[in-house]
């Protein structure tokens, strides 16, 4: 299966297209429901991070999810069963990498799928769907 | 029926009683949208009549509107409030996160009101506001620093907006700025100086909530279609590949770049202070406002050798665009872009506005060079074309204010000019310094009536550059620029970045905002922005402004531009042609 996967974080401008992309694919604007975060490196002018889900094979997210909520994913990654979640976040602060983000709306983790809607709107090529 | 949801909330901050409070105002949003039109009846509503602009009973309002936050470029804030550099209604707009950052920490609008007795910084973050006291952080030398400490003790990295000013807004220098993360800012006509007398030292703004939207469906189509056409459109390579400074070498060859207090309208060396060679030499990183793919904000790398140590450098990043390189290149007559990066950043630093400053420096060297102020009054800066290490001090000392010229200086041209001479050469308009266009007279109308007061108010040097070698009448100048600016009255209450003001075409805007529930035809919106103008200038007029006061520096007519030697006869007739419109326009009803 795909997976996201960031090019060159360089080519990044901090647009947050990507960002807004992702809250849109239920329809909606802002950025609650956004599972990319793009943020300076201390400064704009030191350049920015992507972070976003790396899809990993044995995901430390799923290993602390005392309801298993979190299911692996083929290929890589997880895929949520918000009807299990209980919105402990332990998910949140097992990833090292701090790719899961949050939804205070729904108080539930929003977890990358890899759908690679993200990427059609990144006109720096900086993220990829990659096979 | 539009779906306002958060946007109707607007915050309002009391700094004199530290207390805040939310209010509903649909009433406004759904017959205003948003921004610029929202901003001028709640500036109405909360404006003593004559309020001084740096008593407490002055009022900061900043509004977004409907799009933000769902649609592309549709970057800014709109900044309302008293102005203590012209002493009318001061607007100015900035990108940077702030936009985003308010939407999504749930309000349209805030309204700052009072004033603090000890300096603060306010932090907004969804529903809750803090008070934090910046005791500590006033008095700091660049706002650099006030950036980097409150980024490291305030949450919300990549979703938050920090507006803060330098010394000069604490000073009160009346054209001081806010600037907002690092690079953009809320430049003219000093809401700095205001946040200054506020005891404001800095508002942060954090916010990821979503906005819901009518029909799911029409605004994804509707976003698709604005997204593809800005990326695909000339704008945006051009915007992105050289930055706003890609005018400096076409403006040169038309013979409209002002230069040296415009006693020339080309700049021999314009060549190196021009986009094309500092993107070449110097650029070191693009940066985007938030929601916009363009990136135009453009950095330069600036090594500067230590002498005491061999091969140890200071490493500086200098944000620089078309304006700056004007007023602190073109008009200091900059012969290399080292002293003038410098002169930008420092002027960054201390949170000066850059035109108004580069204006001012120009004027005080013409007025040095003959004699109308001495080496005294300077506190003995050798001011000279060029002369950057004296640009830096002097910049310095206008936020110091060591001596009565600097403390004239620190209020702008037409006071200094007033105070010491040199009117004819001091190259203010209502109060306000040129923007970087010695185009014709649609650009010296806008200087002097835009509500905006700037170049981008009803881009007059845009009607210039179109009608090269015609001869307009004065009637025609005059309302081509109305119904520009009317309906930019629109595109700032939305708010879209100006930039983007030929995606954002009348369909276009009636089309997105369909999904957002305004069923507004492109008749009603142009309506809707000749209502707004009008009441923005129903605002100036009760606050003062007179429009049959409006004079015009006598150098204007000295240098030519590309129409030529402009006439006093006709600039006359058409500032007759503006001031009949204003009257028009006021006493209309509706």
């Amino acid at each position: 299966m795909s997976r996201l996967v960031v090019q060159d974080v360089n080519k990044c401008v901090g647009c947050m297209s990507c960002m807004f992309a992702c809250s849109r694919r239920f329809g909606e604007g802002g950025l609650a429901k956004s599972a990319i975060h793009v943020a300076s490196i201390g400064g704009v002018e030191r350049g920015f991070k992507v972070v976003v889900c790396r899809g990993c094979e044995d995901p430390s997210c799923a290993a602390v999810c005392p309801t298993r909520a979190l299911v692996r994913r083929k290929g890589g990654g997880v895929i949520l069963n918000a009807q299990k979640c209980i919105g402990c976040g332990n998910c949140a602060r097992a990833c090292p990498i701090g790719a899961v983000m949050w939804d205070y709306e729904s108080n539930k983790p929003i977890i990358c799928v890899h759908c690679g809607y993200c990427t059609s709107y990144c006109p720096y090529n900086v993220l990829a769907l990659s096979r | 029926m539009a779906v306002l949801g958060s946007l109707s909330r607007v915050l309002y901050i009391d700094l004199t009683g530290k207390k805040y409070w939310v209010e509903d105002r649909s009433d406004l949003f759904e017959e205003y949208l948003g921004g610029v039109g929202v901003a001028v009846k709640l500036l109405e509503e909360e404006l003593p009549r004559n309020a001084d602009p740096l008593e407490p009973e002055n009022v900061i309002v900043l509004a977004v509107g409907p799009f933000n936050g769902l649609y592309p470029t549709a970057s800014k804030t709109v900044a309302l409030f008293k102005s203590p550099h012209t002493g009318n209604l001061g607007e100015s707009h900035a990108g940077g996160r702030s936009a985003i950052a308010i939407r999504l920490a749930g309000y349209g609008a805030i309204v700052i009101k009072g004033a603090s007795d000890l300096p603060v910084w306010v932090s907004v973050q969804g529903d809750r506001v803090f008070f934090r006291d910046a005791r500590a952080l006033w008095g700091m030398t660049s706002s650099h620093t006030v950036g980097r400490i409150i980024r490291e003790v305030e949450p919300g990295s990549g979703l938050r907006t920090i507006m803060r000013i330098g010394r000069a807004g604490e000073r009160m220098v009346s054209y001081a700025n806010v600037i907002t993360e690092t690079y953009r800012h809320f430049g003219r006509l000093g809401l700095g100086a205001v946040f200054g007398s506020k005891k404001l030292k800095a508002l942060v703004v954090t916010g990821r909530s979503s906005i819901p939207v009518a029909d799911r469906k029409a605004y994804r189509e509707a976003y698709d279609k604005i997204f593809k056409l800005i990326v695909e459109s000339p704008l945006m390579k051009k915007y992105h590949d050289i930055g706003t400074p890609v005018n400096v070498l076409h403006l040169n060859e038309l013979g409209a770049l002002p230069s040296i207090n415009l006693l020339q309208s080309r700049l021999e060396t314009a060549g190196r202070i021009s986009g094309e060679y500092l993107a070449e030499k110097y650029l070191g990183r693009r940066v985007s406002c938030a929601h916009c793919p363009v990136a135009c904000i453009h950095l330069a790398v600036l090594r500067e050798p230590y002498e005491e140590e061999p091969y140890f450098y200071k490493t500086t990043f200098v944000g620089y665009d078309y304006e700056p390189i004007y007023a602190l290149g073109a008009m200091l007559g900059a012969r290399e872009p080292e002293g003038l990066l410098k002169l930008i950043d420092v002027v960054e630093a201390y949170g000066l506005d850059a035109m108004t400053t580069g204006v001012v420096l120009a004027w005080a060297t013409e007025a040095y060079k003959r004699g109308v102020i001495t080496r005294e009054d300077l506190g003995g800066v050798e001011l000279d074309w060029g002369n950057y290490e004296a640009y830096i001090e002097a910049a310095k000392r206008i936020v110091e204010q060591p001596t009565e010229l600097y403390k004239a200086m620190a209020r702008g041209v037409m006071y200094a000019s007033e105070r010491f001479g040199g009117r004819d050469f001091a190259l203010s308009f209502s109060g306000n310094e040129m923007a970087g266009y010695h185009t014709g007279p649609a650009a010296y109308l806008t200087y002097a009536f835009g509500a905006r007061h700037s170049h981008l108010d009803s881009a007059g040097y845009s009607l210039d550059q179109r009608t090269i070698g015609k001869s307009l009448p004065p009637g025609e100048v005059v309302n081509r620029l109305y119904e520009e600016e009317a309906w930019r009255q629109v595109l700032s209450s939305l708010v879209v970045c100006f930039f983007a003001r030929e995606i954002y075409k009348p369909e276009v805007v009636a089309e997105a905002l369909k999904p957002v529930g305004f069923d507004l035809s492109v008749d009603d919106l142009v309506k809707l922005g000749k209502k707004i103008f009008r009441e923005k200038y129903r605002l100036k007029i009760r606050e003062g402004f007179n429009p049959e006061g409006v004079a015009f520096p006598k150098r204007i007519f000295e240098t030519p531009t590309p129409h030529g030697l402009l006439s006093p006869e006709y600039m006359e007739k058409a500032k007759r042609e503006y001031v009949a419109l204003i009257k028009r326009v006021t006493a209309e009803q509706g």
